[in-house]
């Protein structure tokens, strides 16, 4: 039985499932009923600076993107950090974690970029007795207006900085959390380290605007006739979050740097392919947000099963095992040579695979009159989009040709050696040797 | 002491109100609005989609269940009429299980096809509802063209050729208008009076004019509609039931299935109706079906449809056979009646059993005998009246291509002309091409004799 107790940073949990800093850990009632379903930590909601809270909008936060049956696919927020006081969380924060010693409880943080600002706070975070702070230098809406959020993000001066305020001024474990709405992520999670951060945390929303009303002309969600970005996050976002977080894991500066892996995990097989990418753990909010917190105990079951299948029993072994595989384009092997091939006993002859292919590819799937449908060899290039199109799972796979056979469509005789673009004849970079 | 299933002889109100109105309610209500939406999105958009082949009158099928999907219901009633403008009606009798359903590809991945004939009417009742006509007429050409018989094959036609100008005249024999979608019917396929709706739905594209109460041979002949008209569409359908020739079938309670399935549609008030105790149909086609089934929602006791071949023979598909029997319907394959029995009215049926030799029936030798008070015969139309300078072929009219006759200027469609399948659906295909083609000719002054 695969063992799940997680060690983020010195932090300790029963299992690597955290909920984000979002909603769902705004207050002692959620948190307390997240615990209980099982989650193995919590990041609390942002907390800003002592004084009036921030005021939230009073229409609609949320926007969403739908996929068939309804199901949840991408959801927008415009939702601010909290907007309760400092001492009412603080409070509930010192009150939680007394009860639920075993569970990680990290507290998101976001004040203006002032060192005095950030020292008064910290003080104060460490009174409750959590086990770690968050800087929250993600939020993309109403707060980077502010100078706060990703205003911090996109300036990887200022999150070196803030950091290291944190690190001077409190022996807490340190994450930041950047935002994806920057060109190269590499450069945040570099400052970060820089400014002495224990982990990154990754990606905070993307900015969005997921619909536009076509009856009164304004984005969704709109609030009296007008609407504004918002936060995307959920399932639409992983394969964004996935590359990031692989960008992280891959820069050799960054290597060593543990990651909270966020963005759209929905279930155990999301997590582990985080923790597979280079998370040391992750974070889950929409999935909480859509099915409630009782989500996790698949996530627990799922990542536990699938771990004895795999004969591993320690969280920890898992983590980054995909980065070494994670390559990039000029290495991918040239002399790799495969074709698709269709399963007719599983073909239900939608014919999907033949209008791509005919319409949009190689003209490499041949359609018989009595819609049996094949590859054409001569001109497959293997692309995949007609495995991709079958809506059964299987019934279309690209197999390899084996060394030293023919392919038809080159007429050139399958090598067994790897041969990538970087000696490529036709690569203009490259010297030919004399 | 009220009737009850139990009351011997044909009496009324064996079921009370509530419970009639519940066995003939809406056999496939119409989806809701996220019912329609799941439902269209397991379409998988198939390229020269299989179920499209299938529907006879051709309806682009993935077209219509996509702009369901993106929330643009009217213009998939729109793909769906400009194919069959009685769109609505088919939605609701087609036999999409042995058509478009049957060949869906969902059904051959996972025996469950999308659910074609409910997301047609979902489409097209929206529309419809909103009593909008989706074509307007093209300029008037001056030409009239007769049609008789105001059922799927006359209206589709009537429509079209409305649609392209001309202006229609249709004489029916009946006193309203919709043929078998109106008389010959199960009434839980089409409830609500549904198909007067869609026939002064599809009336109001214009230039279309009824006339009722015309029987052709005997208030009108073909020679005047030549002389009156441009041109001639006959879809009057089969007027006439085949006769059961067989010793005591003249006793009394041995009815026609399709004037008690005619009854019960035109039923104000179906307690009011009065059905046996016990209830014997023979045939093996819908009418039989229809008739057995609403013979037993009506109170029945017991009902009885007896096949003279085997399941596998039987018209009526799979799904309706299961219907029936669903409903505590009887089928009793390979038997064929022999005589009624009974002192004046029926009493009773006896039958021989069958089987088939070389590909012949042939009798077993055996023989049994049921109760019967009340005794349906639901073994096939026939054609009548039909003006004799019409030549005949199998006992209908014959007719080649896009329904051209053996006369000039004259075209068929529907359960009168030959080919086809007696469904609705290909008396609308019918009817719609011969009107294209009637329009070819008119406008182009063409011939549209052929050679026979």
């Amino acid at each position: 039985m695969a063992d799940l107790t997680s060690n983020f940073i010195g932090i300790k949990s029963p299992n690597p499932f955290w909920l984000a800093s979002a909603p769902p850990t705004d207050k002692e009632y959620n948190v307390r009923r997240a615990y209980e379903a099982g989650w193995g930590g919590v990041v609390w909601k942002t907390l800003g600076e002592a004084g009036p809270p921030v005021v939230n909008v009073n229409g609609p936060r949320y926007g969403a993107v739908w996929g068939a049956d309804r199901r949840l696919l991408g959801l927008n927020n415009i939702e601010l950090i909290t907007d309760r006081p400092l001492e009412v969380n603080l409070r509930e924060i010192k009150s939680v974690k007394r009860d639920y010693p075993d569970r990680a409880l990290i507290v998101s943080l976001m004040v203006p970029c002032e060192e005095q600002a950030w020292k008064n706070i910290l003080a104060e975070i460490e009174d409750t007795g959590a086990d770690g702070i968050e800087l929250n230098f993600g939020c993309p809406h109403g707060m980077a207006e502010r100078g706060m959020g990703s205003a911090v993000g996109q300036v990887p001066e200022y999150i070196e900085m803030v950091t290291r305020w944190c690190k001077q001024y409190s022996r807490m474990p340190c994450i930041v959390k950047l935002t994806p709405n920057i060109t190269d992520v590499r450069m945040p999670a570099q400052a970060a380290l820089a400014g002495g951060a224990d982990a990154v945390s990754l990606i905070n929303t993307i900015n969005s605007i997921t619909s536009v009303n076509l009856d009164i002309f304004a984005p969704e969600p709109t609030i009296d006739g007008k609407g504004a970005h918002g936060g995307y996050c959920g399932p639409a976002v992983k394969p964004i979050a996935l590359n990031m977080v692989a960008e992280i894991a891959r820069d050799p500066i960054t290597a060593n740097l543990p990651i909270s892996g966020i963005g759209g995990i929905t279930t155990w097989r999301d997590a582990a392919e985080f923790m597979v990418m280079g998370a040391g753990n992750v974070q889950v909010c929409t999935a909480a947000m859509t099915y409630g917190f009782k989500v996790v105990e698949e996530m627990i079951s799922g990542l536990s099963q699938w771990m004895d299948e795999k004969q591993i029993s320690d969280v920890a072994d898992i983590v980054g095992r995909a980065v070494p595989n994670t390559s990039d384009w000029q290495h991918l092997n040239l002399n790799y040579i495969a074709k698709a091939k269709i399963d007719e006993d599983l073909c239900i002859k939608c014919g999907r695979c033949y209008a791509v292919c005919e319409d949009t590819s190689h003209q490499a799937i041949l359609m018989s009159d009595d819609r049996v449908f094949s590859v054409n060899d001569d001109e497959c290039v293997a692309c995949n989009l007609c495995v991709n199109v079958c809506p059964v799972e299987g019934c279309i796979s690209l197999e390899q040709m084996a060394a030293g056979t023919t392919d038809p469509r080159t007429g050139t005789v399958v090598s067994d050696v790897k041969a990538d673009w970087t000696t490529h004849p036709n690569n203009p970079s490259v010297t030919a040797a004399e | 002491m009220p009737n009850t299933v139990a009351t011997d002889g044909i009496v009324s109100g064996r079921l009370n109100n509530a419970t009639l109105k519940d066995n003939f309610s809406d056999l496939h209500p119409k989806l809701d609005d996220h019912e329609a939406l799941v439902a269209a999105d397991r379409c998988y958009f198939c390229y020269d989609a299989p179920c499209m082949e299938a529907c006879p009158t051709s309806i682009d099928i993935p077209l219509f269940i996509r702009q369901i999907s993106t929330g643009t219901a009217d213009a998939s009633a729109n793909t769906i009429f400009s194919q069959n403008i009685l769109g609505g009606m088919c939605a609701r009798v087609c036999p999409t299980e042995t058509l478009c359903e049957e060949v869906c590809v969902r059904e051959t991945a996972e025996g469950k096809p999308v659910e074609i004939g409910r997301l047609q009417r979902y489409a097209t009742d929206g529309l419809m509802a909103k009593g909008q006509q989706p074509f307007v007429r093209a300029a008037s050409t001056g030409k009239s063209v007769a049609v008789v018989g105001a059922g799927p094959a006359g209206l589709s036609c009537a429509h079209r050729l409305a649609v392209l100008g001309h202006d229609v005249v249709i004489y029916d024999a009946r006193p309203k208008g919709g043929g078998l979608n109106e008389f010959g019917i199960a009434a839980y396929k089409s409830v609500d009076g549904f198909a007067q709706q869609e026939l002064d739905w599809l009336l109001s594209i214009g230039g279309i004019t009824m006339q009722y109460g015309k029987i052709l041979g005997a208030d009108i002949t073909l020679e005047q509609l030549q002389v009156d008209h441009d041109a001639v569409f006959l879809g009057m359908g089969l007027g006439g039931v085949n006769g059961l020739d067989i010793e005591g079938s003249d006793k009394d309670n041995v009815l026609d299935a399709v004037s008690f399935i005619a009854d019960l549609r035109q039923a104000s008030d179906l307690i009011k109706l009065p059905i046996g105790k016990h209830v014997v149909v023979i045939g093996g086609g819908m009418t039989a079906i229809d008739a057995g089934v609403q013979a037993k929602l009506l109170g029945a006791l017991d009902v009885s449809i007896v096949y003279r071949r085997g399941k596998e023979n039987m018209s009526a598909s799979v799904f309706e056979q299961e219907l029936a029997t669903s409903k505590g319907v009887r089928i009793i394959y390979n038997a064929q009646p022999v005589r009624v029995t009974g002192n004046g009215a029926a009493a009773g049926i006896e039958f021989a059993y069958t089987q088939t030799v070389d590909g012949k029936l042939a009798l077993t030798g055996e023989s049994f005998t049921l109760q019967a008070d009340q005794i349906f015969k639901a073994i096939g139309q026939t054609i009548e009246g039909v003006p004799g300078a019409l030549k005949i072929e199998n006992r209908k009219i014959s007719v080649t291509g896009t329904g051209r006759t053996s006369l000039d200027g004259v075209w068929a469609g529907g359960d009168c002309a030959l080919g086809g399948d007696d469904l609705t659906v290909t008396a609308v295909a019918e009817g719609r091409d011969a009107a294209i083609d009637i329009h070819t000719s008119l406008i182009d002054g063409t011939s549209s004799k052929k050679e026979l």
